[in-house]
């Protein structure tokens, strides 16, 4: 043992260099060519206000496009799912009371046509996005509140719609943040 | 077909077809013939041997193999204790992150010197940078460390008969430098690209068009990430790991990520292959293995597509599956084809949580990890499998009444009781810390660490240990397992469940190399057979479910029947 001892510490330290650091800085730099510096990629919106594209905010007001329920509020400093099993009957009673409030909020919707994903927390607890269904659930109430045209809220869903990837891989997704500020801007 | 099956056979057939050349690579590389990276990496391995005073040619016996691995992990041990106890005052802090206790700093740092990557930090609150890119070094050098093992399995069985198997230095830096870097960094690539952050600035705070206030962690992640999913690592920047839309922004970067998890297991096998000029055997192996992992797959795809039936009686539309614990962008095929791959290679990222998986899904993704062998870890997936393989020879030998052999070796009474120690050390660290911990909670209700109650409150603690043992990483996350109990119970588990059953493979094949070679007779046991491969299936199976069922009927499966 005693003659690797030597070796092990001058090759751990070599590789504190070479992998902890050049392998990094090599990264970095490869991030600096890229549009946002690898910062991650900001949203501008009124008054100079901006937030980061790919991270969900929390929108439960009635007026906006609801995103999915989160075990951590959106709190983007601290990201985490539920957890909760599949069984458990706290978390049934949970998404029961979800199912409830989204009744109440959207009088027009039967129970049937609430997607899961409206009613249960995301992995990350910061999921940007909705299913077009989940979008389009709650167009009634939008309309009602907007007073404005179904039809064009639709339009508005199917514009923001982005296709799988490569248009055959994966689900349809809509960016929540993206649609609300499109929201805000359909009335002006 | 619907969109997301199609992206799950995509995603496999690319993983294959990158496995097969890249396996070539490899065998090249461990043989010591010529590549296209030796100009770059070459000089650079020749300064880093000359800076440590290393001979990378001087033969080594299995034991000295054994012994070098041995002292460079304490020294790999005592330098993440060091940093993860000062992160809180050393530089790279800009979120001012405290320092690790010394309990969640024992755990952590064996954790990820074991390539197991358990956390029970947060990344966003528990780490500095420095502390990240701590952890990041060691998800290259541990996964390094056991493709070197691989490589002095693969010598060992080409020798007809020497005491020596090549350099540990040599096969351990070489793995880090040839094969696991340049992958690393094109994967890095990908991901700052679709925009994955790089950045050494810390916290952001942003209001909501709702006008709330929030604050965004961010920080040098896309390095980190690539390395996680490469290594069969699977400790995450964040602390929702791939789930996070920033550690896995969107459908390709999660299509990256998925075939980076079992890419390099599956080369080794092929690599074998080559190196061994044994074709035949590498695809035996690999078809035991993707017959195996294919039966878990399918199930757990059907499970998760179906959603939960306690939400279908609700009445509400699960037609998208069962979506808690799961993120739109990846939908819950993806989801269930990540969380498969994952516990059977021994890396432990996650793209959904896996607490909330249906309960037999939950019961597959523990499976894998029981068996730990369909494809595995780097390098060690492939010693796990050459263990059953003994055991399969064994047995073989036994039914029509021979010595068994394998691959011109005998096997006799102290290989098989090596073997033997080796396999049944693994249910016995899961069920006993399982049990130790049910006790524990029946006698101190008050601790209160689990997040369920019931039948899967149990599956929590039982995922706990089996991925602790299995060196997987992930977990039911809602375990409360930042105490010292489950930091020092986890921690010895990972240690023992980390160097025995490298030890003992290492040591069968350098003491089976070591004899005398006997040439291929009409009697001996073809082990490169479809008949070998449906036995050594046999013998994995009928082990594994002997360990395991009576734990998972009393959780996962309990839970299923009270449910349906």
């Amino acid at each position: 043992m005693k003659n690797h001892i030597l070796p092990a510490i001058l090759l751990t330290l070599c590789c504190v260099v070479f992998f902890g650091g050049i392998y990094t800085l090599a990264i970095w730099t490869v991030a600096q060519v890229t549009p946002n510096h690898g910062e991650g990629e900001t949203l501008a919106y009124g008054d100079n206000r901006y937030s980061f594209e790919r991270v969900g905010q929390a929108f439960n007001r009635d007026n906006y496009f609801w995103s999915r329920p989160s075990a951590v509020n959106y709190n983007a400093a601290g990201s985490a799912g539920s957890n909760k099993g599949p069984s458990n009957p706290d978390y049934l009673a949970q998404v029961q009371a979800r199912i409830d409030t989204f009744l109440i909020h959207n009088p027009a919707v039967k129970k049937e046509q609430i997607p899961a994903e409206l009613v249960t927390a995301s992995g990350s607890g910061l999921d940007p996005h909705l299913s077009p269904a989940a979008a389009k659930v709650q167009v009634a109430r939008i309309a009602h509140v907007r007073k404005l045209d179904e039809q064009k809220l639709i339009a508005l869903i199917d514009a923001y719609t982005e296709a799988p990837a490569l248009g055959i891989l994966g689900p349809e997704t809509i960016n929540v943040l993206k649609l609300n500020i499109a929201l805000d801007a359909l009335e002006r | 077909m619907n969109t997301e099956i199609i992206s799950v056979i995509l995603i496999l057939l690319l993983t294959f077809l990158l496995a097969i050349p890249l396996g070539k690579y490899i065998a090249r590389v461990y043989a010591g013939d010529k590549t296209m990276l030796d100009p770059i990496f070459g000089p650079v391995e020749k300064l880093l041997y000359r800076i440590c005073r290393i001979d990378a040619t001087r033969e080594m016996t299995w034991e000295e193999h054994l012994v070098a691995l041995l002292t460079i992990n304490i020294v790999w041990f005592a330098y993440g204790i060091l940093i993860l106890m000062n992160q809180g005052w050393l530089p790279l802090n800009p979120d001012d992150n405290p320092s690790m206790t010394p309990d969640l700093a024992f755990n952590t740092s064996i954790s990820f010197v074991t390539n197991t990557n358990l956390q029970h930090y947060s990344g966003e609150s528990g780490v500095s940078y420095l502390g990240q890119l701590t952890l990041m070094l060691y998800q290259f050098i541990s996964a390094g460390a056991g493709m070197a093992m691989a490589a002095i399995l693969f010598h060992a069985l080409r020798e007809r008969s020497s005491s020596t198997l090549g350099n540990f230095y040599n096969y351990f830096l070489k793995s880090c430098t040839r094969i696991l870097l340049p992958i690393s960094f094109i994967v890095a690539v990908i991901l700052v690209f679709n925009g994955t952050p790089m950045t050494f600035e810390g916290k952001d705070t942003i209001t909501s068009l709702q006008g709330d206030t929030v604050q965004v962690s961010r920080g040098p992640a896309a390095a980190l990430i690539a390395i996680k999913q490469v290594g069969t690592n699977g400790g995450g920047f964040f602390s929702a790991n791939s789930a996070h839309p920033l550690e896995n922004p969107n459908f390709i970067t999660n299509m990256v990520e998925t075939i980076s998890i079992p890419l390099i297991s599956i080369a080794l096998i092929f690599a074998l292959g080559y190196y061994l000029n044994r074709k035949k055997l590498a695809w035996m192996i690999f078809g035991v293995m993707t017959g195996g992992f294919l039966l878990s797959l399918l199930p757990t795809l059907y499970f998760e597509m179906h959603g939960n039936p306690s939400l279908t009686t609700m009445g509400i539309d699960q037609s998208a599956g069962s979506m808690e614990g799961k993120e739109v962008r990846f939908g819950s095929a993806a989801s269930a084809l990540w969380a498969i791959l994952t516990t059977c290679t021994s890396n432990g990222s996650v793209n959904a949580m896996h607490d909330s998986l249906t309960p037999l899904s939950g019961m597959f993704t523990m499976l894998g990890m029981q068996i730990n062998a369909f494809y595995g870890g780097k390098g060690v997936g492939l010693l796990n499998f050459y263990i059953f393989i003994i055991i399969a020879v064994f047995m073989s030998g036994l039914m029509v009444g021979r010595t068994p052999e394998f691959l011109g070796k005998k096997i006799e009474v102290r290989e098989m009781k090596i073997a033997m120690i080796v396999f049944l050390l693994h249910p016995l660290l899961i069920l006993a810390g399982t049990a130790m911990s049910s006790y524990l909670l029946y006698l101190h209700p008050e601790y209160g660490w689990l997040n369920n109650p019931g039948f899967h409150g149990f599956s929590e603690m039982l995922y706990e240990y089996t991925s602790s043992s299995a060196n997987n990483g992930s977990g039911f996350e809602g375990l409360g397992d930042n105490t010292p109990w489950w930091n020092i119970s986890c921690g010895i588990i990972m240690l023992l469940a980390r160097y025995i059953p490298i030890i003992g493979p290492i040591a069968i094949a350098g003491i089976l190399a070591e004899k005398k070679y006997i040439p291929e007779n009409a009697g001996t046991l073809k082990a490169d057979t479809g008949t070998f491969g449906v036995m050594t299936f046999a013998v994995i199976a009928i082990l594994v479910a002997l360990s395991f069922f009576t734990a998972l009927a009393l959780g996962p499966i309990a839970e299923y029947f009270s449910m349906v």
